[in-house]
């Protein structure tokens, strides 16, 4: 099922939840709503749904306008935050209620109720309440409600959130597994980049009830269109610093009152041509310790993550960076270092307008 | 031998702090503890010495010590109240009013209508069902006075009867609406106003079901009606048990509105046992109170209900619906 979304608008009283805005999600395709809370990722869902009707714009499933449809008859399987199962119903009541509904005979309801909980691994459950369920089972019973009805669209409402960090790890897998193995179009809102990043084959993300870009997660990573792009995707997030860029012969560079770097010619091209200040974005990746490094700075906080420490460097008063650093260096708070920059990915912004002098 | 000395100060010390903190805790429980005595206890007792004697206006005595100890026949009758109760020809009509008063008041209004304002309300623009059930609640707030006041000018004779009006501009007989419909009147505006308690009770139980809980039904495929049946109303299972108890006892006792708007009819045609108990106590065509007779109705009602509520609280189990203090140390 390809869904449309066209100049979609939703008002609550004077306050604008979503902004105008027009995305298509392809037949098959799993899309994840990213943004941060209030953004209008959610509201966005519940129009899909049709929980909420939209203020202005059109949603189509296929080429039908389902704007005025109510939700039973939309054949949508959505899974909650909250998992949201009925607490009076044990799990087979509860998965098999969408059958109930659609009057499925009853023996067809067990039938096709055993095969998905076989499926979702809660097969010696069903007779269980939700209350006696650990955060891991409800999850897989609100996906076996979901599915039950084999819906044309699952959506997704930040499901993960509620789970520890070890099961949001195995269910990510396994959600994409099953949406990739059973082909249903799926749009998953979540704040976690990183679910984002490693489930949707195409991430709209969303900030302030505007869609700001609508990509897939090499792009947003690599090419993003917009500050807040470059600033949201990506952990830690990517550093800002306002330069100008200068042409020297061939070569052009980075300069402000803490650092000179080149920058890739095609690069710097683009924002020399801009002229004047511009903000230039750096991933802390792309930033090492070397003793054969042009930028001096001291050593502000270590926060140490394990696998690295993030440095919060200070190179002026005005001059910050974020770097990753090898903890067997042992750095600590006050320490110089010298800093080598790999300029080539490096991003350029206007600062007025915040879009991307790169990319559009 | 120092450290012994000092632990077991220690734990002196602690015992006295709980001895203080057990006493705080009595100290503010105390002004209610004081009004449920004075106010429900006592006058309990009274109800139940009272319901032995034949006080009543004729031999009416302030010396309640002297009749208590005197063993006086004149005053102390025993069981006789009960037996004559037992032996009032109108007794079993009162009994059955009182059942029918009970059950379609309760069934019809104070559950069946709460629940259905409670659902419609929750299910239009809130701010259009705050209003509604604000207006509703209004008549719970006038004095029971006006409001049966009102009442009796709807269903008075012609002319001032507002539907004896509309009967004669239909061109229909005038109707005594005291006589035919008089317990369709009573179990109405008994109703109308019981039904806010309720649609309070549901309307806050329907509002805490999660959002996400009411979506999901939506999506899993079921219209409002469905939702309703399936989802909404065996959440409200604890709300609907609660009223309906609650409000059982209350309508038992309950008689204000009998009384103002046709004091039982005559020939106890809509006397209930409360009402009864208050006639014969306080309320007699020839001054006569018998306040020792009428005492034996209003123990009978009090046996009623302590066994009822013993039940209820057994049925709700009521010890697990009690939470655990939050604040253990004061």
């Amino acid at each position: 099922m390809k869904i449309v979304l066209e100049n979609l608008t939703k008002k609550f009283g004077t306050v604008v939840g979503v902004d105008d805005i027009s995305l298509t999600i392809e037949d098959g395709e799993f899309v994840a709503f990213l943004g941060p809370s209030g953004c209008g990722k959610t509201t966005t869902l519940l129009m899909i749904a049709g929980i909420y009707r939209p203020t202005a714009g059109i949603i189509r499933f296929d080429d039908r306008v389902i704007n005025q449809v109510p939700p039973r008859d939309r054949n949508i399987g959505m899974v909650f935050q909250s998992y949201a199962l009925y607490p009076h119903m044990t799990v087979f009541g509860n998965i098999a209620y969408p059958l109930k509904l659609k009057k499925v005979p009853k023996e067809e309801q067990a039938e096709r109720v055993r095969e998905v909980a076989a499926k979702m691994g809660i097969a010696n459950l069903l007779d269980r309440r939700p209350a006696q369920l650990s955060g891991g089972q409800q999850q897989r019973v609100a996906l076996g409600r979901a599915l039950v009805k084999q819906p044309d669209v699952l959506l997704f409402d930040e499901p993960l959130s509620n789970l520890d960090a070890r099961l949001r790890l195995s269910m990510r897998g396994e959600i994409r597994h099953l949406q990739k193995e059973l082909g249903i179009t799926a749009v998953y809102v979540t704040h976690d980049q990183v679910e984002a990043m490693t489930m949707a084959d195409r991430i709209a993300v969303m900030n302030l009830g505007k869609l700001q870009a609508f990509d897939t997660p090499d792009d947003l990573y690599d090419r993003p269109k917009t500050l807040f792009i470059a600033g949201f995707v990506g952990n830690p997030p990517m550093n800002f610093l306002e330069v100008e860029v200068q042409r020297e012969g061939d070569t052009f560079y980075a300069v402000n009152s803490a650092l000179r770097v080149p920058v890739p010619a095609e690069r710097g091209e683009a924002a020399a041509r801009h002229g004047g200040q511009v903000i230039m974005g750096i991933r802390p990746e792309d930033i090492t310790i070397s003793e054969t490094g042009t930028v001096r700075g001291e050593v502000f906080v270590v926060e140490p993550l394990g696998r690295d420490d993030l440095l919060d460097v200070h190179l002026d008063a005005a001059n910050r960076l974020s770097v990753l650093a090898d903890p067997a260096v042992h750095l600590r708070a006050g320490d110089t270092v010298t800093l080598a920059l790999d300029t080539r990915k490096v991003q350029f912004f206007d600062p007025q307008t915040e879009l991307s002098l790169l990319w559009r | 031998m120092a450290s012994a000395a000092s632990s077991a100060s220690a734990i002196a010390r602690s015992r006295s702090q709980a001895m203080r903190a057990r006493l705080t805790a009595y100290g503010f429980l105390a002004p209610a503890g004081f009004l449920v005595l004075v106010f429900f206890f006592i006058p309990m007792l009274l109800i139940l010495f009272l319901s032995i004697t034949n006080l009543a206006t004729t031999n009416f005595t302030t010396d309640v010590w002297r009749m208590a100890t005197s063993r006086d026949p004149k005053y102390i009758v025993g069981l006789d109240n009960f037996e004559r109760m037992f032996a009032d020809e109108f007794a079993p009509k009162i009994l059955f009013n009182t059942l029918f008063y009970v059950l379609a008041t309760l069934l019809l209004f104070n559950v069946g209508l709460g629940l259905v304002i409670a659902l419609l309300t929750a299910h239009v623009d809130r701010r259009a069902g705050f209003l509604f059930r604000a207006l509703w609640i209004l008549p719970r707030i006038t004095s029971p006075a006006v409001y049966i006041l009102m009442w009796k000018r709807i269903v008075a004779a012609s002319p001032f009867g507002i539907l004896n009006q509309f009967n004669e501009l239909l061109g229909r007989p005038e109707a005594n609406y005291f006589q035919g419909e008089a317990w369709v009147f009573i179990v109405m505006l008994n109703g109308f106003i019981g039904a806010s308690f309720g649609m309070i009770i549901f309307t806050s139980a329907i509002e805490s079901i999660p959002k996400d809980l009411m979506n999901a039904s939506l999506v899993d495929g079921s219209t409002i009606m469905q939702r309703v049946r399936y989802v909404i109303l065996p959440l409200l299972r604890w709300p609907l048990l609660f009223v309906t108890t609650y409000q059982t006892l209350s309508l038992l006792t309950s008689f204000e509105y009998i009384l103002l708007f046709n004091s039982g009819g005559p020939a106890s045609q809509t006397e209930v046992w409360s009402l009864a108990a208050y006639n014969r106590a306080l309320n007699t065509y020839f001054a006569n109170a018998q306040w020792g007779y009428g005492s034996a109705f209003a123990v009978v009602l009090v046996i009623i209900g302590v066994v009822m509520a013993t039940v209820y609280m057994r049925v709700f189990r009521f010890n697990e619906l009690v939470a655990e203090p939050k604040i253990e140390v004061l």
